[in-house]
C-alpha cells in the first residue's frame, strides 16, 4: 500500500543553515507521527516544505503517490493536506466566527463564485458543529484580538481540521499554553477529528505529550534526522537524550 | 438571501427617495449631488480595495479612462445617449482594469499605492501631449440624451442626469454591498488580515486582489464618464495625481463599514469644495492633508463607523478602521 | 545631437552620471528614513521642492543684492538645505509622524501622503505659482568639453557633491558610533531600545538627515531647473523607483540604482524620447521580476 506521505530526499539550505539534509520519511495511513528535536533543527521547515510554503533546493513530496513538490499552499490545501502553525495564524480583526466560516467557505466550489452571503444555512450548521468539537461556542462573537491565547491556538487547529484533510500537520500545538492546559487542548484536538481518518503530524517540544499521543516519533538535529520508532524506544535514544531531550527520557 | 433581499428593497427605497428630493431641491444642490454621486463611485472602487488591504491612490487612471471613452464616444461616434456612453466607460475601465490587475496584483502596501500613482501620471502626460484627444486643453461635450428623450430646458437637463446619475449610483453601491456581504466580500477583509492563511486555507490572494482591483476600474470608469456628463468637458486633469488623492480622501473619510457613507461624504466634499474655492483657493490640498491626518488619528474608521456606534447592540461587530493594528 | 554612435554612448554615459547624482543624493534619504523609522516617506518630493524653493531665494537674494564674492553662493545654498533640515525635520517628526508609528504600512502611507498635499500648498503659499530661476551658480563653474560634447562644469561638481554625500554617509553609517547605532535601529528597533539605544532620538536624527539630503538634492538642483509647483511629485515618482530597484533601506542600491536610472533616462533621451515618461517603470517592473526586493534585498524574517 502506497504511503500517504512520502518525502524522498528533500534538501533545504538558508545560506550556511541547513534545515534539511536528505529527509526521506514514509508516513502510512492513520499513523500519528511526533516530530522532535531543538530550536532549529528543521522541523517546521520539513513542514513548510511539505505544505508548499517553502521550495526544497532538492528532493520530492509525494502525497498519496502524486508528486506535491512545489505546489503552492493552497494547492496542496485542495489535495487535502491541511496545517496548524506554530504562531496562530488568525483573521485578527474579524470575529472567530468569522475566522471559521472562511475556513468552511473557500474550498467550496460555490463558495468564491457565489453572491451568497457567508453566512448560509448549511455553513451555519457546520459552522455550530465545529464551535461544538471545539468548545469555542462561548467566544463566537468576539473579535480574534481581545482572545487568550489558548482560545486562539483552538481557533487555529479548527480551521486547520475542516474539511477532512487526509493529512493533518500541527506545529507545536501545546506551545505557549499552560502546563495544566496542554494535555485537555490535545484531547480536544484529537478527538476532534476521530473518525475522520486524517494522518496526523505533529511537532512538540514537550515529551510527555509525544509519549502519550504519538505511536511513532522522529527526532530532527541540525536537518537530519537521528532517530525514528517508537516513543519509548527513539526517547532513550543516546543520540536524541543528547542533542535533543537532555538525559532523561 | 434575506440580505440580498433587504439590499435590494433598501435601493428601491433609495432610488424613489432620491427621484423625490432632487425633484424638490434647487438646481444648484441637484448639479452638486450628480457630480459628488459619480465621484462617490470612483471612492467606492477605493474601499472596495481598501478591504482588501491595497490602497490605489492612481484611480484617475480609470476615471479618465472612462472620461474619454464616453467623450470620444460622442464627439467621434456621434453617440448621445447617456447610457450607452456609460456602458462604454466601464467597458473601458474593465478591459483596462482586466490588463492592469495582473501587472500589479502582487504588489502590496506603499509599492502598490505609488505604482498605481505612476501609472496615472503617465496617463496624464500622454493626454498632455496627444493633440487629437485635445490635449492639455481637453475636449467639451454636449448634453447627453436619456433613451431618445432630449431635455427641453437646461434645469430639466440636470434633473434627468441627476435622476441617471441616482439610479446608475444605487444599482453599483446595490451590487457592492451584496458583494461585500459574500463570501467573496469576506475573503477580502481576511486576505487584508493574513494573507499566509488565506492561501493556506485554498484561496488565492491574487485573485482577491485581482477582483477588487477590477471591480475598481470598472466603478472608476463608470464614474468617469457621469463626470464628464456632469460637467461637459474632458480633460487630462482627470488622471492628475491631485484628483485621484481626492478620491482616496473619500474612501478614507467615509470608511468601510457603510456604502452610503461614501456618498455622503462626497456630497459634504463637493458642497465644502464650492465654499472653499471660492475663498480659500491655494489652500484647498493643504486643507485636505489636514483633514487627512485629523481623520486617521481621530476617526480611523471614518464616516461608516459612526453610524455603527449609534446602532443597537446587537448588530454585527465588523472592524470599521483602516488600520490593523487597532 | 551626436553622429558617430561612440560619441553617443559617450553622451549618454555621461548625462546619466549627472542625472545619476542628484537622483543618488536624493534617494539615499529616502532610503535612509525607511531603513530606521520603516516609512517610506511620500513627501520627500516636497522636500526637495521646500529646498529648490528655499536656495532659489537665497541665491536670488544674494546674487541680485550683489552681496559678496560669487562663490559664497554655494555656501548659501548649502546653508539653505541645512535650515530647511533643521526646522522641518524635528517639526514633522515630533509634530506629526510619532503619533503613528505604531499604526500598520497603509495608515503611514497615508499619512505621509497627507504631509505631501500639505507641503505642496504651503510651498504654494509661501512662494507663489511663478517659477523661480536661480541660474547664477549654474554658470559659475565654466564649461568642460571632450569628444565633441560640451558640458557646464557646476553638473560635474554635483558629481562631486553625490559622491562626497555617499562617501560620507557610508562612512558615517559604518565607522562611527552612531552610525553604529543608527545600523542598530536599521536592524532591530526593539532591541535596540532594550539595549538602551535613545531610539526617539535615532528616528528624529534619521528623519532629519533625509530632510537635509532632499532638500540638498533640491537646492543643488535649482540651478539647472525651473523651481515651480508640481517638482515635488516628480521628484517622489523618481525616487521611489530608484529606491525600490535599490533595495529599501540599502545605500549601495540607492547608488546603483541612481545610475542604472540615470542611464536609462540618459538612453532614452537620446534615442526614444517618447518612452522618457515611463522608462524609470519597465526598469524597475525588470529588476522586480528578477529580484522583488530589490537589487540589494534585506534578509527577509521568517513569518511562520
Amino acid at each position: 500500500m502506497t504511503a500517504l506521505l512520502e518525502t524522498i530526499g528533500l534538501q533545504k539550505a538558508f545560506g550556511a543553515v541547513v534545515a534539511a539534509s536528505d529527509i526521506s520519511v514514509a508516513v502510512q495511513r492513520g499513523q500519528r507521527l511526533g516530530l522532535i528535536g531543538n530550536n532549529g533543527a528543521g522541523k517546521t521547515t520539513f513542514v513548510n516544505i511539505v505544505t508548499g510554503h517553502l521550495k526544497p533546493d532538492a528532493g520530492r513530496v509525494m502525497l498519496d503517490g502524486k508528486n506535491i513538490t512545489g505546489l503552492a499552499p493552497r494547492q496542496v490545501r485542495r489535495d487535502g493536506v491541511s496545517r496548524s502553525f506554530q504562531i496562530p495564524q488568525l483573521f485578527t480583526s474579524l470575529t472567530l466566527e468569522q475566522n471559521l466560516l472562511m475556513a468552511l467557505a473557500i474550498l467550496r466550489e460555490e463558495g468564491l463564485s457565489s453572491w451568497r452571503s457567508a453566512r448560509s444555512d448549511a455553513r451555519m450548521a457546520e459552522l455550530d458543529d465545529l464551535l461544538d468539537r471545539f468548545s469555542l461556542r462561548p467566544y463566537r462573537a468576539q473579535t480574534i484580538a481581545v482572545l487568550p491565547g489558548g482560545v486562539r491556538k483552538l481557533v487555529d487547529v479548527a480551521m486547520a481540521v475542516t474539511h477532512q484533510p487526509k493529512l493533518l500537520l500541527l506545529d507545536e500545538p501545546t506551545s505557549g499554553v499552560a502546563v495544566e492546559e496542554k494535555f485537555p487542548l490535545m484531547d480536544v484536538i484529537m478527538h476532534a477529528i476521530e473518525g475522520t481518518e486524517a494522518t496526523v503530524l505533529f511537532v512538540e517540544h514537550d515529551m510527555d505529550i509525544i509519549g502519550r499521543y504519538a505511536d511513532r516519533v522522529l527526532a530532527f538535529y541540525a536537518g537530519r534526522i537521528i532517530a525514528d520508532g517508537k516513543p519509548a524506544a527513539v526517547l532513550s535514544n543516546e543520540e536524541v537524550q543528547r542533542y535533543v531531550t537532555g538525559g532523561a527520557a | 438571501m434575506a440580505g440580498i433581499v433587504g439590499t435590494l428593497a433598501t435601493a428601491a427605497i433609495a432610488c424613489a427617495a432620491l427621484a423625490l428630493a432632487g425633484y424638490a431641491a434647487p438646481n444648484w444642490l441637484v448639479l452638486v449631488a450628480t457630480l459628488a454621486f459619480s465621484k462617490g463611485l470612483v471612492a467606492l472602487g477605493i474601499v472596495a480595495l481598501m478591504r482588501g488591504g491595497l490602497v490605489s491612490f492612481g484611480q484617475g487612471t480609470f476615471y479618465c479612462a472612462g472620461a474619454y471613452a464616453a467623450g470620444m464616444a460622442m464627439r467621434s461616434l456621434g453617440i448621445g445617449d447617456a447610457t450607452v456612453l456609460v456602458a462604454l466607460g466601464a467597458i473601458a475601465g474593465l478591459i483596462l482594469g482586466v490588463i492592469i490587475a495582473p501587472l500589479l496584483a502582487g504588489y502590496r502596501g506603499i509599492f502598490f499605492a505609488t505604482l498605481t500613482l505612476a501609472l496615472s501620471m503617465i496617463v496624464y502626460g500622454i493626454l498632455n501631449k496627444t493633440y487629437s484627444l485635445g490635449g492639455s486643453d481637453g475636449l467639451n461635450l454636449h448634453a447627453p440624451t436619456f433613451f431618445g428623450y432630449h431635455p427641453p430646458r437646461s434645469q430639466d437637463a440636470s434633473y434627468a442626469l441627476f435622476l441617471f446619475t441616482s439610479l446608475v449610483t444605487v444599482v453599483a453601491a446595490a451590487l457592492c454591498r451584496i458583494h461585500f456581504d459574500s463570501v467573496r466580500g469576506l475573503l477580502s477583509l481576511a486576505a487584508r488580515d493574513n494573507e499566509i492563511r488565506v492561501e493556506y486555507l485554498g484561496a488565492s490572494v491574487r485573485w482577491v486582489n485581482g477582483i477588487n482591483f477590477v471591480i475598481a476600474a470598472v466603478l472608476g470608469g463608470v464614474g468617469g464618464a457621469l463626470s464628464a456628463l456632469s460637467l461637459g468637458h474632458i480633460d487630462p486633469d482627470f488622471a492628475f495625481w491631485a484628483t485621484s488623492g481626492e478620491f482616496v480622501f473619500l474612501a478614507i473619510l467615509s470608511g468601510y463599514v457603510s456604502v452610503t457613507a461614501v456618498f455622503v461624504a462626497a456630497i459634504l466634499l463637493e458642497l465644502v469644495r464650492s465654499f472653499s474655492s471660492q475663498y480659500f483657493p491655494n489652500t484647498w490640498q493643504g486643507a485636505l492633508g489636514v483633514f487627512l491626518l485629523l481623520i486617521i488619528l481621530f476617526l480611523p474608521g471614518g464616516l461608516g463607523s459612526l453610524a455603527l456606534r449609534l446602532r443597537p447592540s446587537g448588530a454585527k461587530p465588523v472592524q470599521a478602521s483602516a488600520d490593523k493594528s487597532e | 545631437m551626436p553622429r558617430t554612435s561612440v560619441k553617443l554612448a559617450a553622451a549618454i554615459l555621461i548625462d546619466g552620471v549627472i542625472d545619476a547624482s542628484w537622483l543618488f543624493i536624493v534617494a539615499v534619504g529616502l532610503t535612509l528614513v525607511f531603513g530606521v523609522l520603516n516609512i517610506l516617506n511620500f513627501a520627500h518630493g516636497s522636500l526637495f521642492a521646500v529646498g529648490a524653493y528655499a536656495a532659489a531665494s537665497a541665491v536670488g537674494w544674494y546674487y541680485g543684492g550683489d552681496l559678496g564674492p560669487p562663490f559664497l553662493g554655494y555656501l548659501l545654498m548649502l546653508g539653505s538645505a541645512l535650515a530647511v533640515a533643521l526646522i522641518l525635520g524635528p517639526l514633522l517628526e515630533r509634530g506629526v509622524l510619532r503619533f503613528f508609528y505604531r499604526r500598520d504600512e497603509v495608515v503611514l502611507v497615508l499619512v505621509t501622503y497627507a504631509l505631501f498635499l500639505i507641503l505642496e500648498d504651503a510651498t504654494k503659499l509661501i512662494w507663489g505659482v511663478e517659477s523661480y530661476y536661480a541660474s547664477e551658480p549654474y554658470g559659475l563653474l565654466g564649461n568642460v568639453s571632450f569628444f565633441g560634447l560640451s558640458y557646464v562644469g557646476y553638473d560635474f561638481a554635483l558629481i562631486g557633491l553625490a559622491l562626497v554625500a555617499g562617501l560620507l554617509l557610508w562612512f558615517g553609517l559604518n565607522r562611527t558610533v552612531t552610525g553604529k547605532i543608527v545600523l542598530a535601529v536599521i536592524h532591530d528597533r526593539d532591541i535596540s531600545r532594550a539595549m538602551g539605544v535613545n531610539v526617539t532620538r535615532v528616528f528624529a536624527f534619521a528623519f532629519t538627515l533625509g530632510v537635509f539630503l532632499a532638500a540638498l538634492g533640491g537646492a543643488f538642483t535649482a540651478p539647472k531647473i525651473s523651481v515651480q509647483p508640481g517638482i515635488g511629485i516628480t521628484v517622489i515618482l523618481l525616487s521611489f523607483a530608484v529606491v525600490v530597484i535599490g533595495g529599501l533601506g540599502s545605500v549601495e542600491g540607492a547608488a546603483i540604482a541612481a545610475l542604472f536610472v540615470g542611464f536609462a533616462r540618459a538612453a532614452a533621451i537620446h534615442l526614444v524620447p517618447w518612452a522618457e515618461l515611463f522608462i524609470v517603470y519597465l526598469v524597475m517592473a525588470l529588476v522586480l521580476a528578477f529580484r522583488p526586493e530589490g537589487l540589494f534585498q534585506r534578509t527577509a524574517a521568517r513569518k511562520i
